[in-house]
């Protein structure tokens, strides 16, 4: 498995991804693993506030919503063209994020999952009774496609695939360097004890708030690719099952792990999609699965591959341990 | 170095310290003791600013800091370790060490995004610190091992370890001892001792008399909130008030 570490890594991940078009049967194919990335790239945000700063936060779908909205509402209503809008929707989501989060990220635990729960149902609702902006239960449709950049055209399933992967790759790329940071330590202390984070000098509220908006920046991208990949939106969106799927997609791929919510949403993705001949009776099957998984796999698949890296790198560094201790007694009774 | 002033705080109707006034001198090793109960974490919860007191003060090198938030307390040069130590279990000891420092560096967003020189060299900063607190206490040889996998008196190392990376002047202890055998006490008494060498002072509770007995330079007595003693080991020893507080307490526990 040590291919799957570093640059090389990531250029087998991004190859496989650009040679899916060519063993995909149809469309069909596409347009669930395109979907599959656009809720990975909003998962990812999730992953930074819950997995790696720890504060559940149940109200995300909400902010993928307003992204998504932000790129409707602009190309409908007011005619904006459609990388303006898109631009704006990390924009939006990360300005209310950040109101959200000044408020809500003083609450601790389970009263800042039940306020940021109540968020998302607030959004929901607004999304839902105002009319005149939204469309209501009806919701916004016509929403044009992303334009052309140059001479590359987003018209095909293909173009409109890879479109999302190179997004997909870039948010990741991003992630990668957070986590990996002072920054990213910073949040994990957090995550690990917020009294010991502040003993080391550590501002709570700077750093939380800070996650908070990047992890909401992240589900308005995400939005606001589906925006661009769906072409119409219901109120729907923001329905807290649908915050709900991506912390499922957390547990399955690895909460606190970078490449966590890829895995968990391909994996339940397509999981959902073989099920999909049992009809009503497929979380008869999904609800075990997920069951099993949590069992043998706590850490989610990510989490477990990290896990056995971590032992194998253990046992070799107590093995060379051993062996220079060996070395110097030789080298003492040789003296 | 630390100046404290009739210092009070409530819970609701419960005063868990109640008008406690005392010095702590540069350079010494200061202990706190008293039974269960009697306000001991509270008061370095005050004076770390977790919770804000009552009323009362505290001035930390000539600077007032009642009102201060605990990470701006320890970014002047205040660090504490807890009654329980939480470590990142996943980790290694090296890595849970590194953000120790993070409060002398200034990187944030962008630099990150731009992968900025500041950043990279504040990184090195951080993993130099590590190193040289690990190496402090005596713990070069677990750098690797993950958090979870060592004993107690280890951890209690990191955690020392830990609130030397921030660079502080004071460094209060909570329990530094507590669940460790009494070989191990003797090799955390002589560390903390090596600390107080190094020019920081220490304040400290814990339970452990023999070890607080042999190294304190004075010793203040908390019950039920009350400061009810302050002096030195032999003073504190023939005070009558003091034997009776915990010779009450134990006969109310026994
Ligand atoms: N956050 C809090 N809210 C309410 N009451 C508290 C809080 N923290 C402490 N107390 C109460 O204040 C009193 C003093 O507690 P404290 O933890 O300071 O005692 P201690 O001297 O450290 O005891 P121990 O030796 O057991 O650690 C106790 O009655 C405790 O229940
Ligand atoms: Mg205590």
């Amino acid at each position: 498995m040590k291919y799957l570490q570093g640059k090389a890594g990531w250029a087998i991940l991004i190859a496989l991804a650009l040679l899916f078009p060519l063993v995909a049967g149809n469309n069909y194919q596409l347009y669930v693993m395109s979907l599959a990335f656009i809720f990975a790239i909003s998962t990812a945000g999730l992953n930074l506030i819950t997995g790696y700063t720890g504060q559940l936060n149940l109200g995300h779908a909400g902010f993928m919503a307003i992204g998504a909205y932000t790129v409707g509402i602009l190309t409908v209503t007011y005619e904006w063209p459609f990388w303006g809008a898109f631009a704006m929707s990390g924009v939006v989501a990360g300005v209310i994020g950040f109101f959200v989060g000044v408020v809500s990220l003083r609450l601790k635990e389970h009263f800042f999952a039940i306020f940021t729960l109540c968020v998302g149902f607030i959004i929901y609702l607004i999304i839902e009774k105002w009319d005149s902006v939204t469309g209501g239960t009806v919701g916004i449709i016509g929403i044009p496609g992303p334009a052309p950049i140059g001479p590359i055209t987003f018209d095909s399933a293909i173009s409109q695939y890879y479109l999302v992967v190179f997004f997909l790759v870039v948010s990741l790329w991003l992630m990668h360097r957070i986590v990996n940071s002072l920054l990213g330590r910073t949040f994990i202390a957090i995550r690990n004890s917020d009294d010991l984070a502040q003993a080391l000098g550590i501002n709570l509220m700077r750093n939380k708030t800070l996650s908070f908006v990047l992890s909401t920046f992240y589900a308005g991208i995400a939005g606001g690719l589906y925006a661009g990949y769906v072409r119409f939106l219901g109120p729907d969106l923001a329905g807290t099952h649908y915050t709900f799927d991506m912390i499922t997609y957390l547990l399955v791929g690895g909460i606190g792990t970078l490449m966590g919510p890829v895995a968990g949403s391909l994996l339940v993705a397509w999981v959902t999609q073989s099920l999909q001949f049992l009809q009503d009776y497929r979380m008869v099957v999904f609800g075990p699965l997920l069951v099993l998984l949590v069992i043998f796999f706590p850490h989610g698949i990510v989490g477990f591959y990290y896990k056995k890296r971590m032992e194998r790198e253990m046992k070799k560094r107590a093995a060379e341990a051993s062996r220079a201790q060996a070395v110097k007694k030789e080298a003492g009774t040789n003296a | 170095m630390l100046k404290i002033e009739n210092l009070t705080k409530q819970f609701g109707g419960l005063t868990a310290v109640r008008d406690v006034s005392v010095t702590f001198e540069k350079g010494k090793i200061n202990a706190i003791i008293g039974p269960n109960g009697a306000g001991k974490t509270t008061f370095f919860n005050l004076i770390s600013g977790m919770h804000q007191p009552t009323s009362g003060r505290i001035i930390f090198k000539g600077v007032d800091v009642t009102r201060m938030r605990a990470d701006q307390v320890a970014r002047l040069g205040v660090a504490r370790t807890f009654q329980t130590t939480h470590l990142f279990d996943n980790a290694t000891v090296f890595d849970n060490l590194i953000v120790g420092h993070r409060l002398r560096t200034k990187s944030g967003f962008w630099d990150v995004v731009f992968n900025t020189k500041r950043l990279r060299e504040e990184e090195k900063a951080c993993r130099k610190k590590a190193e040289e607190v690990l190496e402090f206490v005596g713990l070069n040889h677990a750098a690797y091992r993950l958090a979870g996998d060592i004993s107690q008196e280890e951890r209690k190392r990191v955690a020392f370890a830990l609130a030397l990376a921030t660079e502080p002047d004071l460094v209060l202890l909570d329990e530094p001892a507590g669940g460790v055998n009494p070989e191990e006490t003797v090799g955390l008494a002589e560390l903390i001792k090596k600390m107080v060498r190094h020019g920081l002072t220490v304040c400290l509770i814990e339970h452990k008399m023999d070890m607080i007995m042999g190294m304190a330079d004075k010793i203040m007595v908390l019950d039920h909130g009350e400061k009810i003693a302050e002096g030195t080991p032999a003073e504190i020893q023939r005070n009558p008030v003091v034997i009776e507080a915990y010779l009450g307490s134990e006969h109310a526990a026994a």
